[in-house]
């Protein structure tokens, strides 16, 4: 995408929604214009920047813990063939219970503080991370094994520097989609209880009326979705180009 | 040098109840020989055999050494796919072997075997940088970093453009001299420049075919190579029809 191309997408996105407000006519507290949740959110920005510092310190932390417990559970999985058989299954099962239901009972085991939302972000992406890498970890060629069955590569150094390396751009397919659920996570945790946050501020603002400030704290969590998604996506182009020796 | 072993493998392989081929060949210690065949007839299979890798059927027979030894750790392979890893410089992935068995690599030696297959200056480069015919002298000397005294190659050159490949023919027969070597190929002009014994695989069993008596890499252009080349080649045409 060019840079002119997404302003431009930007300002169609402003025009539709400004244009829906003056058509419906809808009064501000159901959809307020662009223009009155530009000003929310300038007159919030203390409170809105205090809130979304915490969501992203959730969504981080979820993104960091989540992806290295994926990333830990393939390597076990690929290294420990019985491991693969007993926990495969349950892996796949465990993604039959709806995360978002486990929300109030995690709220109850962990707190009202961020630790609660790490969790649900956790718990979220660590199957796609999981999973994914699983995958590539399998998908060695049998060019490479045969190479190094004659070598005699000891398991671990095998996975070491064939394996892994070969991995790396169905890790980075898991990450990218870890990029998108784990806010989902924090702010859905957020929902189901919390003092802080802009999942909290949004539920907050929507409890007074304050459908302004609902959009703005919206937009902001977009934003850091956006901001995110582009940073892993950067990561794992990286992973592939040194994948394929470029 | 090197004490290569004469390799005798005699035997049926089956594949779930099926009877696939009876084989029964000796590689020369120390010599070259090449297996051709047709497509699907089993010469992979014999290579796999002799390198102890899972072949996806039984062998009822037996596989023997001169020495008595096993052949574990005795054998190393080059395919037609150099199975170089993208990720690794070139005096990386030479050093592989040692790197996989968990062992110290020794550089000093990987510099000196890319200066004899004539890579000196690209040891820090990426596979994918490379050229065909450069990357499979980079798998030619992670071959002879293993040192072993049987090599298997599988159509190693078969990929490579006609005059790299006859570059790649007298390197691999200079580099690889006094070791037990088994080509497989489809090329009876490979087959006529390198082998010391020529054989033939058909689903009946393998056939010794003569071969030119000069010395390897033999002059391409030698009337006995030549002739060799062509009656092989008539040869090969037969069976198929």
């Amino acid at each position: 995408m060019r840079r002119r191309d997404i302003l431009f997408a930007l300002l169609l996105g402003l025009g539709i929604w400004q244009a829906l407000v003056w058509i419906t006519g809808a009064p501000h507290f159901i959809l307020p214009s662009p223009w009155r949740v530009a000003q929310a959110a300038y007159k919030s920005r203390v409170i809105i920047l205090d809130n979304a510092w915490i969501t992203a310190l959730e969504v981080l932390l979820g993104l960091l813990l989540g992806s290295l417990l994926g990333v830990a559970t393939a390597v076990q999985l690929t290294l420990f063939k019985t491991a693969e058989r007993l926990m495969l299954p349950i892996l796949v099962f465990t993604q039959a219970v709806p995360v978002f239901a486990l929300a109030p009972l995690l709220t109850l085991w962990f707190g009202y503080g961020i630790g609660s939302k790490v969790v649900m972000a956790v718990l979220i992406i660590y199957f796609p991370v999981t999973s994914a890498f699983h995958d590539g970890l399998s998908q060695t060629s049998q060019g490479y094994r045969d190479l190094g069955a004659s070598m005699g590569a000891t398991r671990f150094q095998f996975l070491r520097y064939v394996q892994i390396p070969n991995a790396l751009p169905s890790l980075g397919t898991g990450l990218r989609l870890a990029a998108v659920y784990a806010p989902i996570g924090a702010v859905i945790g957020e929902w189901v209880g919390a003092s802080k946050g802009l999942g909290y501020l949004m539920l907050l603002a929507n409890g007074r009326a304050k459908t302004d400030l609902m959009f703005a704290a919206l937009i902001v969590l977009a934003c850091l979705t956006v901001l995110l998604h582009i940073a892993i996506s950067k990561l794992a182009l990286r992973l592939t180009k040194y994948a394929e020796g470029r | 040098m090197l004490d290569a072993p004469r390799i005798y493998l005699k035997g049926q392989h089956v594949i779930a109840g099926d009877h696939l081929f009876s084989a029964e060949l000796c590689l020369p210690a120390g010599r070259w020989t090449c297996l051709l065949g047709p497509s699907g007839i089993g010469k992979s299979t014999i290579l796999r055999l002799i390198l102890g890798l899972e072949t996806g059927g039984d062998f009822n027979g037996s596989i023997q050494a001169s020495d008595d030894a096993g052949l574990d750790g005795r054998v190393s392979f080059m395919a037609q796919s150099d199975l170089l890893l993208p990720w690794l410089s070139v005096l990386d992935n030479i050093v592989i072997g040692a790197q996989l068995r968990g062992e110290t690599p020794d550089y000093e030696r990987a510099k000196s075997l890319l200066e004899r297959v004539g890579l000196s200056g690209h040891q820090n480069k990426k596979p994918p940088t490379l050229s065909g015919g450069m990357r499979q002298r980079t798998a030619l000397a992670r071959t002879l970093m293993e040192d072993r005294p049987v090599v298997l190659l599988d159509e190693p050159f078969s990929a490579l453009d006609a005059g790299t490949r006859a570059d790649m023919q007298e390197l691999a027969a200079e580099v690889l001299h006094g070791r037990t070597v088994l080509l497989v190929t489809h090329e009876p002009a490979e087959a006529a420049r390198l082998s010391h014994q020529i054989l033939v695989m058909t689903a009946k069993g393998i056939d010794i075919w003569p071969s030119p008596k000069a010395e390897i890499p033999r002059d391409i252009t030698a009337e006995k190579t030549l002739s060799c080349q062509g009656a092989l080649l008539e040869h090969l045409r037969e069976m198929t029809l």
